[in-house]
């Protein structure tokens, strides 16, 4: 690739060696593939070295101080690790049945109200994890929670239910965790030829005979990989946690780090400590479910044609499954949601009665509207979301564009630097970049730039996502026919790629302004006053005490990412899978 | 040895469940928005016999198929195996496609990827019900004679993965033969496989029937497959049988326009009945006369369509002397095919093809004599 430095410096004898060195490597294709690489290499890499070396460091030299105060005995460490394994495999098991459940029913029944489950699966996107969990606080709650007063209490004489327990954590968050197990699972399906089946039933196999023997091992790798990311997920959560665990005092690793640098003095080292376990607990994770589904590749014996699936009939079972399919929807969508609104409404909570109705009121939305930390936090979000999103789709275009393009040497290690992000749980990330810019002498700390910059980080592998699809669509020869038109590098970058490519990498700038909407987990390390985001203000909400208000605002935010998600879906953005990966 | 009798299947806005308990009226308007995969089908296999299902993609011979297997439900008819039913849409019958005891080949081979080539055969033997189970010496012998017959036993230990296409298709047949069945159902068996692979695998195929005596239903859209193979084909369209024959029947003796167009090539020339006298009957067209020994049934009068196959007109720059099934035309173009080459004459507004012998090549523009034999002249009804 060397064709676009087109004026050779031979035809001009007697330049100078150094004007020819330059003229060969200052073309602005060079400059800008070493740009990518200086940048994306910054935001992946500093924040982790800081984090080991500040982690690592005593006052002489290398030490484990930091990690034998995190693991001492009076840290209760033992038992954070024992609620953080059993929330992350609760949940993922959790979701994991319900998901792939829903998935068979989906793709290999003709089972009715399908369409309810396209609206379940947008709910991990639309509701934010910490309004999901207030929901179910409204839910749940042993004192107020309407499953409780409207359901246990009127049957079974008292309130068996409470959110505020290590099941409770599993509950909610396999929950809002099960469209993603969902849309995973939809996959494997569908990739799954049917006649596997029909061919074992025709050998004389029993129905069970059947899964055990063919569907299950068949789908095994798709099971595991999609616990594996699950797991990882669950054990990255913060909102559920905080939410629900530390009132009673069950932590894990999350809520924990929250909780050490919420204290005086705030001990660095130890949240360090806990960070860098989590973040290699994280990393295993991640790592094994990508060897696993690159295995799973050449577990396909299908060729040629591709089939056409055929629902199975469920017959008399139908209307029950029918109605399974709409109880799922209403607990995991409709009440949730509804509770919110409803609880929007009211001055103070309560179960709905005549009582309730009467006093029902836009008092809260009023109040919103006139707070003027919500202005600025709406702002904010705007300015971040805008901004993240700008920033990280313009580094992931030339970054995919390298790695997908071009023969570049180093692009391998430009593409696992750009999905470097996806094993730092959001929490780390924020403990790590307040290690960075409390050291670095740059006015960043306490400033959005920071939050900006833990955004870019995080959502890289997203972009990088959107970005190398839509250049790996695009066939090279219109690339090259531009280079035989005459056309420099950069005009064909700016006249032929950009626009060819703009659809996927517009999707991508959605899918960012969405997410990037709704992170907490970062942010709730890094802002400072004056730098709320949406998502924080929920946050102090909740911490005041004020659910009510909590609920007003949780309603417009879902109205605005309802609004984004539309407009996603109207560029075509698969943003359902996507958002596997968030919280 | 497999009787079917009018069968049906339909795949409509409606479900028979919910149909059950509504009223008869609105049961009849429904019933005109149902779409029939099937359309009340009946036909019976011999033993020993190879039955194509021949027909387009969509003309109900795949679900034909599924519905003998069990792996569909029809809404009507009765599927008997030996005079025992499989489904009986009066009586409520409706064995389970795992009781039926079929042997069944998939389209797509359905090799299930996570076992060895051995597993994959020894698989329905493995799952048989206790009492019938052979012991596991038994089961290995049974196996690899089997693999023998398909000349897989050398790849028994391989992962099923790691075999070509065409061995592929070979352990799909052997995982269906092993049990011995007394029926075996091929869908599509060689649609996977690359063309010079499928015309080998087509001898194969109707070697190892011929040998081991199966009776077999086998499903496909290419014609030339059918007519090699088959001892008789069922032309299917738009879920009924448009007609059923022995190959040669199906190909020289076409009974609909359908079965004329899908089976080989055709020139159609619309034209009247008017004479018919014992085996012969006149046809008027619009260019002239022709007569045919083969418009079985033909009654004077009626309106139908003149089939001549390409390679039943000969053309020549002499007349032939006889006026009886002679048109003059003139070549319009040719092409050359190697093994033959195609003209096309215009005779008035009409324009035939004809396949001619290599040797023979007319320059465009000639003036040409076309012949057919009378015996050639085929009649189907006009649409």
């Amino acid at each position: 690739m060397t064709t676009t430095t087109v004026p050779t410096s031979d035809v001009r004898e007697g330049t100078s060696l150094v004007r020819r060195v330059a003229d060969r490597w200052l073309t602005p294709r060079t400059l800008l593939v070493g740009g990518a690489v200086v940048v994306v290499g910054y935001l992946a890499l500093v924040p982790l070295v800081y984090l080991f070396r500040d982690t690592f460091t005593g006052s002489s030299g290398l030490s484990f101080a930091a990690f034998s105060r995190a693991y001492s005995a009076d840290q209760q460490a033992g038992s954070m690790l024992r609620n953080s394994l059993l929330f992350a495999v609760g949940s993922a098991t959790l979701a994991l049945v319900l998901g792939t459940t829903l998935a068979y029913v989906q793709v290999r029944t003709d089972a009715p109200f399908k369409g309810l489950f396209f609206a379940a699966s947008l709910v991990p996107l639309i509701v934010p994890g910490i309004l999901y969990t207030a929901s179910w606080i409204f839910l749940g709650d042993p004192g107020i929670g309407l499953v409780n007063t409207l359901f246990f209490e009127p049957l079974i004489g008292h309130s068996p239910i409470n959110v505020f327990s290590i099941w409770g954590m599993v509950w909610v968050q396999g929950l809002h965790l099960a469209p993603v197990a969902f849309l995973l699972m939809v996959a494997a399906f569908r990739a799954m030829d049917p006649s596997l089946e029909e061919s074992a039933l025709m050998s004389g196999a029993r129905k069970l005979t059947v899964l055990r023997r063919v569907t299950v091992p068949l789908l095994r790798p798709a099971i595991i990989s999609s616990v594996l990311l699950m797991f990882v997920q669950s054990l990255e959560s913060f909102e559920v946690p905080a939410l629900l665990g530390l009132q009673n005092g069950i932590y894990v690793f999350t809520s924990r780090i929250y909780f050490v640098l919420r204290q005086y003095p705030i001990d660095y080292g130890s949240a360090g400590a806990y960070a860098i376990t989590l973040l290699a607990i994280a990393a295993a994770g991640v790592f094994i479910g990508a060897r696993l589904s690159r295995n799973a590749k050449g577990f396909q014996t299908i060729t040629g044609k591709a089939f056409r699936p055929r629902p199975v009939e469920l017959g008399r079972a139908r209307p029950f499954v029918g109605a399974g399919v709409i109880v799922y929807f209403l607990i995991s969508v409709v009440m949730p949601v509804g509770v919110l609104v409803y609880a929007s409404l009211l001055k103070f909570y309560a179960a709905p009665s005549w009582q309730a109705i009467k006093t029902m009121t836009l008092d809260n939305y009023r109040q919103v509207i006139h707070m003027p930390l919500a202005a600025t936090a709406l702002k904010n979000s705007i300015i971040l979301g805008l901004g993240s999103a700008i920033v990280v789709m313009l580094i992931t275009s030339v970054v995919a564009w390298v790695v997908v393009r071009t023969n570049a040497p180093g692009r391998r290690l430009l593409d696992l630097l750009a999905f470097t992000p996806l094993i730092i749980p959001g929490l780390v990330l924020g403990v790590a970049l307040s290690f960075v810019y409390l050291r670095v002498p740059l006015p960043i700390y306490g400033t959005l730039l920071i939050l900006l910059i833990s955004y870019a980080t995080r959502y890289m592998p997203y972009g990088m996502r959107y970005a190398s699809a839509a250049m790996a669509q695009l066939s090279s020869e219109l690339e090259e026919s531009a280079m035989v038109s005459g056309a420099s590098w950069s005009q064909t970058f700016r006249r032929v790629l950009v626009p060819l490519a703009s659809s996927g990498i517009l999707a991508g700038f959605i899918y960012i302004l969405i997410v990037s909407f709704r992170e907490l987990s970062s942010t709730i390390l890094l802002y400072s006053p004056g730098k709320e985001v949406l998502s924080v203000l929920l946050w102090e909400q909740f911490e005041n005490g004020q659910l009510t208000t909590l609920a007003a605002i949780g309603v417009g935010m879902v109205l605005i990412l309802v609004t984004l998600v539309l407009v996603a879906y109207r560029f075509g953005a698969r943003v359902g899978l996507e958002a596997s990966n968030n919280t | 040895m497999l009787t079917i009798e009018s069968l049906s299947k339909s795949y409509g806005p409606v479900d028979s469940g919910k149909r059950r308990g509504r009223k008869r009226r609105r049961a009849a308007a429904d019933e005109q928005d149902r779409q029939f995969a099937v359309d009340n089908i009946s036909f019976d296999v011999q033993d020993g016999e190879l039955f194509t299902l021949l027909g387009p993609s969509g003309c109900g011979k795949t679900t034909t198929l599924r519905s003998v297997a069990g792996l569909e439900r029809p809404d009507n008819g009765v599927i008997a195996l030996n005079g025992k039913p499989m489904f009986d849409g009066e009586r409520r019958v409706n064995v389970p496609a795992n009781q039926r005891g079929l042997g069944m080949v998939f389209q797509s081979y359905a090799i299930w990827p996570h076992m060895t080539v051995f597993r994959n055969v020894s698989f329905p033997l493995d799952v048989a019900p206790r009492r019938r189970r052979l012991d596991g010496a038994h089961i290995k012998e049974q196996v690899m004679r089997v693999l023998e017959v398909t000349e897989l036993a050398p790849f028994a230990d391989r992962p099923a993965t790691k075999l070509s296409g065409g061995q592929q298709q070979r352990l799909a047949l052997a995982r269906a033969l092993v049990t011995r069945p007394e029926l075996m159902l091929l869908d599509e068996p060689l649609s996977n496989l690359d063309a010079k692979l499928r015309e080998t695998m087509r001898f194969e195929l109707k070697r190892l029937q011929r040998e081991l005596g199966l009776t077999t239903v086998y499903v496909t859209h290419d014609q030339s497959e059918a007519l090699a193979m088959s001892s008789r084909i069922a032309v299917m369209n738009a879920g009924k049988i448009e007609q059923v024959g022995k190959p040669r029947e199906i190909y020289t003796q076409p009974r609909t326009q359908f079965v004329a167009e899908f089976i080989g090539t055709s020139n159609f020339l619309p034209g009247k009945v008017t004479k018919v006298e014992g085996d012969e009957v006149r046809i008027d067209t619009a260019e002239g006369t022709l007569w045919s020994t083969s418009a079985v049934g033909a009654a004077a009068g009626a309106d139908v369509l003149v089939s001549l196959r390409p390679e039943n007109l000969s053309i020549s720059t002499q007349t032939t002397g006889t006026s009886r099934n002679e048109w003059r035309g003139s070549v319009l173009t040719r092409a050359f095919m190697g093994d033959s080459v195609d003209h096309v004459i215009g005779v008035g507004k009409f324009e035939l093809r004809v396949q001619c012998n290599p040797s023979v090549s007319i320059p465009q523009g000639n003036e040409v004599y076309l012949t057919v034999d009378p015996h050639n002249v085929t009649v189907v009804p006009s649409s």
